[in-house]
């Protein structure tokens, strides 16, 4: 089947099987490698995009469900050559290790703060609930995206 | 990770919905946000061979004031019940329940109908539909009817859906100021409920229901008995695993999922009576 | 000259933003599956779904023909591949007994997960939809999970070993023979403990990825992998698969995340290369979570049984361990060798005589195989030592801290008489170079207002009490920086521990540090930059790192056991000290004099007196490219490679303190407050510093209260993807308070120790002794991991004889 998404500004349509999902989509149509996979139980959230506007996991969403919908990944988010500032957060706050879990991780925290601009830091640690990172413990996730909901 | 291949239809509307599941008969399954079944699918514990989206039925997503109930479009997202300014005046117990659905994520995608339809008794708006006694309105090829939520759960992941069936709304009935409360036990915030307690109470009247304690979500009818006949919290609280069945897992075993239910319904009563 | 004593330092210490973070935070990093493979085909694998199974047949003739399937394999298909069994580099006794273990199985499965058949399709979808289609008939045979039962043999899982005992490793140091039976029948106090140290799953984010890149004439052949040890991998790779050597070239990609799992050759490695070469086209394989969580290695996995003697001050007098480790199914690359690695660590920080038993059993189940997991025998050293004083403590009626003082190393035991720092010499031998336990246990007191919780547990620990108080503890010791070839010889080990680096000064001065580490997110990009940078006094900015591509970096040991650091940057160290040598040679011919006479600092050489007379290395670089006006005898360019073989272990430790409260309705525990306070010695950056502690501890804390993977009397992994096994996410664990005591090594030239586990090694016994002390007044003692709500309440019941 044909399914026509917007995918960082751009529409592009491709032929998918019905079964492809939202993240196999982005990864091996639209060529963007930058989400992840992590699990296949929609817990660990590395897959996170935005779709519409708003954080998903696109690995719960078949690409057809999102058929004429508007995506944003993780290399949708820098403009002009400068970093997004929850991007540039993450790094002045060693937000970061491995970076596997990253990409999903900042798309969640940027749709956190969407919904929620001036969170505490428990806003922040239950908002990410859905994003689980092997490395940082947390600490400096939570640090750094309280520091972008400054900026 | 990769579900075994199946054929998609869309529907544009709740009858092209019933028209398409009953042309393809067993193995067709609707498909809403999906997070209830694409999860399965992903495992190959589900393999429905064809999928009707109803995700594009704009009309069944709203929340609206309806005399002495609140009217959800069973496509209304878990973030918009949660958001809702209608369902915080007058159904604060759902709105705050399905903030606690899953993770933001999921509240995105997932719909409350999808929820109640799956039937899974580990999931938190069932029961709490269960407890405020909604009715929901299911649509079949021969028109719209309406079930009791104490009538629909049939048992694990079954209701009394037909085949051919699907649910349109969910009617909540006004709380008109009761006192309530949602208690959700688990290990991460994102689980599911190892038991889940939502309740209300006003003046003498009120409902409990329990998450995860049992094949379906259970009307803990003992404790609202014992209330009413004047028993207190505490005694109240004691009864909370009388009408449940649970089952033990890698979390609970079967007497402490029964403590923990009497222990949140006795914490869920003195908070919903405050 | 050395860095660490004589000047101040001007990048060392300081908290530079890691140079890797653009690139991963903008999706242009490229992780094994992200990486372009035109014409790449997929493979899979069929799992066995039983722990312990005869394979009667096996009908892959469906599976064949379905769209896209190339072909099926199974393990007798390609039994004639194999040039060798899969590796395990780690014999640890002569008479160890390990099974052949083939990339898939033969006869016979020993786990659920065990690679069954193998399909090769043209994409990974095909190559799963296949999967469905192969006909496997089994005859299922008992399984066996429990380490005890399996001692008795009434299963024998390997049928060629006829038992499924493995091994028995003993180290027995006693200043004279029967001095641990005296020991503990001279005891004023002892405690006869059992822990168990549960299986884990390392759940590195990134699941296992795997291509290889045939060149089906010239003969080489490329292998991607998502693996820590690309190094050990190429060596590996070529002796099972019977390829030459120089044939085999492997490239970690971005690797997201390790913490051993990915310190191993496994079974999709050596099938990607294998079928590549007999298609003739790159295959690649990408693991699903579940798969990872059943055919990735286990970590942990113990009994333990943990005796201490005390004299009347409780003064230790005697510890006396018995192990039975848990190997799996197989030996992986150092499955037996884990236990080992803890061996020395059971006496933790204590000065302990001559008066030490450990021995260890170690078995096989029908489980997944264990390995290294982040800390690798050390935790679970740790935690025994750890929770066994608490509870020495306990029966003493003193406070635990009180006893661990009595105990500690003293800080001049460090010293000789001449104040020289020697290192202390353990009762086994080694020799910790250097520490200061109680400092590093007085900032952390100080942080976690020890006595302030105390005071209050006073007034809320009340019978019936709904939430109890808990403060605990662990000062902890971790021997790493792996290892001393010669140390790794007496414990029979496959391999050396040197690491080697090379140092490249370009015509136009910029660098390039050649590293044999392979990193996984410990920012060694930036950290080994800083290192070159200090020692040639040029900016981090104008230095590349060159890694985890053996075309690249040829010379290498890869990273695991905190070793990086110690082992790898002391080795860039010691290259750029032989360019500067080199340069320094170059430099006194062109300014007419000795080389003797030359200063060497902030990157320029200049005349001892005459400041006037210099020369910036960077001109010095130009110099030896062009060759125009070389002194006699040097090679042209400006170039050294340095190994390091390190003289000692390092030996980080440091007091960590944890605040709990425990809910006795429901038997949760809630973390109020986590100190760590680490001494790694000498930090290169602070940052990079503090964020290994903050993952670390969160993965120890894990252990303690979450973790598990749980399987039934089946042999079935119940918790076999990340709804079920529970890694904690943000709103889980608590936030870090992170300190630090520095005190130097004076066993490298850095001073450093490293840090990669430290954090892991003090979280789980730290979290379990602050729940036990907060149960302590209902009359609980021990509680085993995790402390879930449940077995809390558990406990808490049982304490009150099973009443409600």
């Amino acid at each position: 089947m044909q399914v026509t998404i917007t995918v960082n500004g751009a529409k592009q349509t491709h032929d998918v099987e019905p079964r492809t999902l939202l993240v196999h989509y982005i990864r091996e149509h639209a060529k963007l490698t930058g989400t992840n996979i992590g699990c296949d139980t929609s817990s660990c959230g590395a897959c996170t995009v935005h779709l519409d506007g708003e954080a998903v996991k696109s690995c719960t969403i078949f690409a057809a469900q999102a058929d004429g919908g508007s995506v944003t990944t993780i290399e949708g988010l820098a403009k002009n050559g400068e970093m997004h500032p929850m991007q540039k957060a993450f790094m002045e706050n060693h937000g970061l290790q491995c970076g596997y879990c990253t990409p999903g991780m900042v798309m969640a925290a940027i749709g956190l703060l969407n919904e929620n601009p001036n969170p505490s830091e428990d806003d922040v640690r239950v908002g990410l609930e859905g994003n689980l990172c092997r490395c940082t413990g947390y600490h400096n996730i939570v640090k750094s995206v309280l520091a972008a909901a400054k900026k | 990770m990769i579900p075994v291949p199946f054929e998609y239809k869309r529907a544009g509307s709740a009858e092209e919905a019933i028209s398409l599941i009953g042309q393809y008969g067993d193995d067709a399954k609707f498909l809403a946000g999906g997070h209830s079944l694409v999860p399965l699918m992903k495992l190959r514990l589900a393999q429905p061979t064809v999928l009707v989206d109803i995700g594009r039925v704009k009309d069944l997503s709203y929340v609206k004031e309806a005399g002495d109930h609140i009217a959800i479009g069973a496509l209304t997202r878990h973030m918009d019940v949660e958001k809702s300014p209608v369902l915080k005046q007058h159904v604060p117990l759902l709105a705050h329940a399905a903030s606690h659905v899953g993770d933001s994520q999921v509240r995105h995608r997932g719909t409350i109908g999808g929820s109640i339809a799956h039937a899974d008794p580990a999931s938190d708006l069932p029961a709490t539909t269960l407890a405020l006694g909604a009715t929901y309105v299911v649509q079949g090829p021969k028109g719209k009817r309406e079930i009791a939520a104490k009538d629909f759960f049939k048992g694990f992941l079954e209701s009394a859906l037909a085949a051919d069936e699907m649910l349109v709304e969910i009617k909540v009935p006004k709380m008109k100021g009761a006192g309530w409360s949602f208690q959700k036990f688990n290990r991460r915030a994102q689980d599911w409920a190892i038991v889940g307690v939502a309740a209300w109470r006003n003046n003498g009247s009120s409902g409990v229901a329990l998450v995860n304690m049992g094949s379906t979500p259970v009307l803990a009818s003992s404790v609202s008995k014992a209330l009413s006949g004047g028993a207190s919290i505490e005694d109240a609280a004691a009864r909370a695993a009388d009408d449940a069945d649970p089952q033990s897992d890698l979390n609970a075993s079967v007497e402490y999922r029964q403590h923990l239910a009497r222990v949140l319904v006795r914490r869920a009563l003195e908070a919903a009576s405050k | 000259m050395s860095i660490t004593q004589d000047r101040v330092t001007t990048v060392i210490g300081k908290r530079l933003l890691r140079r890797e973070d653009p690139a991963l935070l903008t999706g242009e990093a490229k992780f094994t599956n992200d990486l372009a493979i035109p014409g790449a085909l997929h493979l899979a694998l069929l799992r066995s779904p039983y722990a312990h199974a005869r394979i009667k047949s096996v009908d892959v003739a469906d599976a064949k023909a379905m769209p896209g399937v190339v072909a099926v394999y199974t393990g007798k298909d390609l039994h004639s591949t194999w040039a060798a069994p899969m590796p395990c580099a780690w014999p640890v006794t002569p008479d160890m007994k390990n099974p052949a273990h083939y990339p898939l199985a033969l006869d016979k499965v020993c786990y659920v997960g065990d690679g069954v058949a193998a399909v090769v399709a043209t994409s990974d979808a095909a190559a799963r939809d296949a999967l469905d289609a192969i006909d496997v008939v089994y005859e299922p045979l008992p399984a066996v999970t429990d380490l005890e039962e399996a001692l008795n043999d009434k299963t024998v899982i390997h049928d060629a070993l006829g038992t499924n005992k493995s091994y028995t490793w003993n180290l027995k140091v006693e200043s004279s023979e029967g001095a641990v039976d005296a020991a503990f029948k001279n005891a004023a106090f002892s405690v006869k403990e059992r822990y168990v140290q549960q299986r884990l799953l390392p759940m590195a984010m990134e699941p296992r990825a795997v291509a290889a890149v045939p060149q089906p004439f010239g003969g080489d052949i490329t292998l991607y992998s998502a693996t820590q040890v690309p190094h050990i991998l190429k060596v590996m790779t070529a002796i099972t698969c019977g390829i030459p050597e120089h044939q085999v070239r492997v490239v970690a990609p971005a690797v997201g995340g390790g913490f051993g799992s990915k310190l191993n050759v496994y079974a999709e490695e050596l099938l990607c290369v294998a079928l590549a070469r007999k298609h003739g086209a790159p295959v690649r394989w990408v693991e699903e979570r579940t798969e990872n969580a059943q055919a990735t290695i286990h970590g942990r996995g113990q009994i333990q049984h943990v005796e201490l003697a005390a004299d009347k001050d409780g003064r230790l007098t005697a510890v006396r361990i018995r192990l039975i480790g848990d190997m799996g199914a197989y030996l992986q690359l150092v499955t037996p060798g884990v236990p080992l690695l803890g061996a020395f660590l059971y006496a933790g920080v204590y000065d302990l005589p001559q008066a030490y038993d450990f021995s260890c059993t170690s078995v096989f189940t029908t489980m997944t195989p264990t390995d290294a997991y982040r800390g690798a025998g050390r935790p679970e050293a740790t935690y025994a030592i750890e929770v066994a004083m608490d509870a020495l403590a306990r029966k003493m009626k003193i406070d635990p801290y009180e006893l661990r003082k009595r105990n500690y190393i003293k800080r001049e035991q460090y010293f000789d008489k001449d104040g020289k720092q020697v290192g202390y010499t353990a009762f086994h031998g080694l020799n910790y170079d250097s520490g200061d336990h109680l400092a590093a246990a007085e900032k952390a007191m100080k942080h976690a207002d020890y006595q302030g919780v105390r005071k209050k547990q006073a007034t809320q620990n009340v019978p019936g009490a709904r939430k109890r108080l808990g403060i605990g503890m662990t000062s902890y010791f971790e021997m790493c920086g792996l290892a001393p070839s010669r140390v790794l010889a007496s414990l029979n080990y496959g391999a050396g521990g040197w690491e080697s680096a090379t140092v490249r000064v370009l015509p136009t001065s910029k660098v390039q540090v050649v590293t044999g580490t392979s990193p996984h997110g410990q920012g060694h990009e930036t950290s080994w930059a800083m290192i070159a940078a200090e020692k040639l006094g040029i900016s981090p900015d104008d230095v590349d790192v060159l890694h985890s591509d053996t075309a690249i970096a040829p010379l290498g040991l890869d990273t695991y056991g905190s070793r990086s650091l110690a082992v790898g940057g002391v080795a860039i160290a010691g290259a750029c000290d032989k360019v500067i040598d080199k340069a320094r040679k170059i430099a006194a011919h062109q300014l007419e004099c000795a080389a003797e006479d030359l200063d060497f600092a902030n990157g320029v050489f200049s005349v001892k007196g005459s400041p006037d007379k210099a020369v910036p290395i960077a001109a010095i670089a130009f110099a030896a490219f062009t060759a125009h006006n070389l002194p006699d005898g040097v090679e042209p360019n400006l170039e050294a490679q340095y190994t390091h073989d390190p003289k000692n272990f390092s030996w980080p430790f440091g007091t960590h303190i944890c605040v709990v409260e425990v809910e006795t309705e429901t038997g949760k525990v809630d973390v109020l407050k986590y100190v760590a306070v680490d001494d790694c010695g000498k930090q290169i950056n602070p940052l990079i510093v503090e964020g290994q502690v903050h993952g670390g501890v969160v993965q120890g804390l894990a252990q303690a209260l979450f973790e598990e993977a749980v399987y039934d009397k089946d042999g079935n992994l119940k918790t076999s993807n990340l709804a079920e096994y529970l890694v904690p996410a943000a709103c889980d664990v608590p936030p870090i308070t992170t300190d630090f005591t520095v005190t130097p090594s004076p066993t490298n030239e850095l001073g450093v120790k490293g840090i990669g586990e430290a954090g892991t090694i003090g979280a789980a016994p730290t979290v379990m002794n602050a729940v036990i002390d907060a149960l302590s007044g209902l009359g609980i003692t021990a509680l085993d991991m995790p402390a879930s709500p449940q077995n809390v309440w558990k406990a808490i019941n049982n304490a009150r004889g099973g009443k409600k």
